[in-house]
């Protein structure tokens, strides 16, 4: 798709004048009836996006700046900092809530550092490996449909299923791995999902397990639309395969790789459901998705400090966003 | 899909390349693929034989050992025992309706984005795909405030707040899916030749008439892939159903299974059966549509 899109990029601006003008005309000339159309189609998601999707966004970037327990109403007023924290409720706290999560909140900085971990992971180890099963799949292996289905097959799990159906692999004294290299026994058995110094890689495992079969299709899509005279050509040149991929496909699938790169960065940060179904996200397995939830959903809700580091998190998933909209609406921004 | 373009593709190196080193690449790329297979199905493949195996045999034996007895006592004992009909149907009344209002919205908003002239079409565009490309954790502290503040009628599904509601987790899915798939459906639409707007409206054809008699029967393929997309998102949605709910009885079937796993802890091979039978919906899905599901991904990604 993106490579006709390409090819035809040079002689739309000439064509498409005539019609923007035509359409132009059109929009004065709309009747009564078709504005009341418009009104509507565009009106009433317009109205639920917003209310539901952005106007949170930026209250969360509102109520990081309040101290607040969700209980009573929120005011304007500047928390006194020599007043006992049962009385400073609903009020503004300024920058304190980020101050106190990065200085005063031991789960803070472990999150963020497995948050990056689970990035590292995905990018140098799930996205290599799901554009190698496309690449190979690609390349009409024999059985190559049915590799295909199997390697796809745990991204239509739902990832809380993903986490109780590993929960058989990992099992501490019955699991499939202890018996297999034999530590099932009570004394020596390796504990994957309850030692904080190793859950964190057992989960990823099963993040990865999941993730790479995404990243396998969205390639396997992207070959798909790459134009087959390239590689005739390169192959003509006496290209071998190695090199045909990195100098000739791989450049060509830029649409593709940028939309792979998002979906990593946003999964990332998303990552929630696995370590939650596993102990809660809490031992070894905290991210900051769970430490936004912790706070505010539960009994003690923290909802100034849970939005503060919402922020975080807001802020973060802005550089791939933006890239992506960049990317994505730079050719329509210029017309 | 690899079938269309590959046959060419491949006889070429055959008859040109380099015959020497073909077959060991062939080996070693069906020894990997072979073995990936093996260890994707592993985990599945032993949670369903953790499932089929009676809970006296694990306990005695553990779960790795020989089968001495197989039963499908389980899946029927977590049927019943967990009441999962009643999860299954929540997850139905929540997925069906947001999967059917998603596309309904969603195809009016790009039919306007791309064929009536608004000002600010590329900004409102940029609005709805972002807002479907941030983590859910960064909207749901406010929006479990203001869940708790908009009261419900209750014939709509609940507690008298969209808090705890059916009513409620549709519309967070509505809300937060709707960018995607007005994405993909603003793409898919620009790819209708203007020669069939401009005969339409020759013929005198109202706006209405032009979106939906000629421009959703058009987008039938984007559609389906995209039903299909939604459907197993919102099916598998945990986080939602985790944050806006406090009760378990009006969850759907995933997060439902949060709850059972505390309350079967003692008996892991029903925990295994459960989860098998609530994976069924999405396998079928999988199985049934893999066509639409892959071309929905692809319409999804390689249009950037």
């Amino acid at each position: 798709m993106s490579s006709s899109t390409r090819t035809h990029a040079p002689v739309a601006p000439a064509v498409a004048e005539a019609p923007a003008r035509r359409r132009r005309r059109g929009v004065r000339r709309m009747s009564r009836r078709d504005r009341i159309a418009v009104a509507l189609l565009l009106g009433i998601p317009l109205l639920i996006d917003i209310a539901f999707v952005w106007v949170p966004a930026l209250g969360t970037v509102a109520l990081s700046f309040f101290k607040w327990n969700g209980v009573g109403s929120l005011s304007t007023k500047t928390c006194q900092p020599n007043l006992p924290s049962i009385l400073n409720n609903g009020c503004m706290d300024g920058v304190q809530n980020f101050h106190q999560a990065a200085s005063n909140y031991p789960a803070f900085w472990p999150a963020v550092w497995h948050n990056l971990i689970w990035l590292g992971v995905f990018v140098f180890i799930a996205t290599p490996l799901g554009m190698l099963f496309a690449v190979l799949i690609d390349r009409g292996i024999k059985g190559s449909r049915m590799y295909q289905s199997i390697l796809f097959l745990p991204v239509m799990l739902s990832l809380a299923l993903v986490g109780i159906i590993w929960e058989f692999m990992y099992s501490q004294n019955l699991g499939l791995i202890n018996t297999v290299i034999g530590r099932n026994g009570s004394t020596n058995a390796i504990d994957w999902l309850g030692d904080p110094h190793i859950n964190l890689w057992a989960v990823l495992v099963e993040a990865t397990w999941r993730q790479s079969g995404y990243v396998m299709v969205l390639y396997l899509a992207g070959l798909k639309a790459v134009d087959p005279t390239l590689r005739e050509a390169a192959l003509v040149d006496g290209a071998n395969a190695w090199q045909t991929f990195w100098r000739v496909v791989f450049p060509v699938m830029r649409p593709i790789n940028i939309v792979i790169m998002v979906v990593t960065v946003i999964e990332s940060l998303r990552a929630f459901d696995l370590v939650y179904i596993t102990n809660k996200g809490i031992n070894g397995l905290e991210l900051l998705s769970v430490l936004v939830t912790s706070n505010i959903v539960g009994e003690t809700q923290r909802v100034g400090f849970g939005s503060a580091l919402g922020v975080v998190l807001l802020v973060i998933s802005l550089v791939p966003i933006t890239i992506f909209l960049y990317q994505t609406f730079r050719r329509e921004e210029s017309r | 899909m690899t079938t269309d373009t590959l046959p060419p593709l491949q006889a070429q190196p055959a008859a040109q390349g380099p015959k020497k080193s073909r077959p060991w690449g062939q080996i070693a790329s069906q020894l990997f693929l072979i073995s990936a297979s093996v260890m994707w199905l592993l985990p599945i493949a032993f949670a369903l034989y953790v499932a089929i195996r009676p809970y006296e045999d694990t306990t005695k034996y553990g779960y790795v050992s020989l089968p001495h007895h197989l039963t499908l006592q389980n899946f029927s004992d977590a049927w019943v025992q967990s009441d999962m009909l009643h999860f299954f149907l929540n997850s139905v009344m929540i997925t069906l309706p947001s999967v059917i209002i998603v596309l309904a919205l969603a195809s009016g908003v790009a039919f306007v984005l791309t064929r009536v002239n608004v000002k600010i079409n590329v900004t409102l565009l940029i609005l709805f795909t972002a807002g479907n490309l941030l983590p859910q954790q960064v909207i749901i502290t406010p929006l479990y405030r203001i869940f708790l503040k908009i009261p419900l009628p209750s014939f709509l599904g609940g507690s008298g707040l969209m808090y705890n509601s059916i009513t409620g987790l549709i519309v967070i899915n509505v809300a937060f899916q709707l960018g995607f798939c007005v994405f993909v459906l603003s793409n898919y639409m620009k790819s209708i030749p203007e020669e069939m707007y401009e005969a339409a409206m020759v013929d005198g054809a109202s706006l209405w008439t032009r979106f939906w008699k000629l421009t959703v029967p058009l987008c039938r393929p984007a559609l389906a892939a995209l039903a299909t997309l939604l459907t197993t998102w919102i099916y598998n949605d945990f986080f939602w159903a985790i944050t806006l709910m406090s009760s378990g009885d009006k969850r759907p079937v995933t997060s439902a299974l949060a709850n059972l796993q505390g309350q079967f802890v003692s008996n892991q091979n029903l925990i295994a059966a459960a989860a098998m039978i609530a994976a069924v919906p999405t396998l079928i899905v999988y199985i049934l549509l893999q066509k639409q599901f892959i071309a929905g991904l692809s319409l999804g990604s390689s249009k950037g």
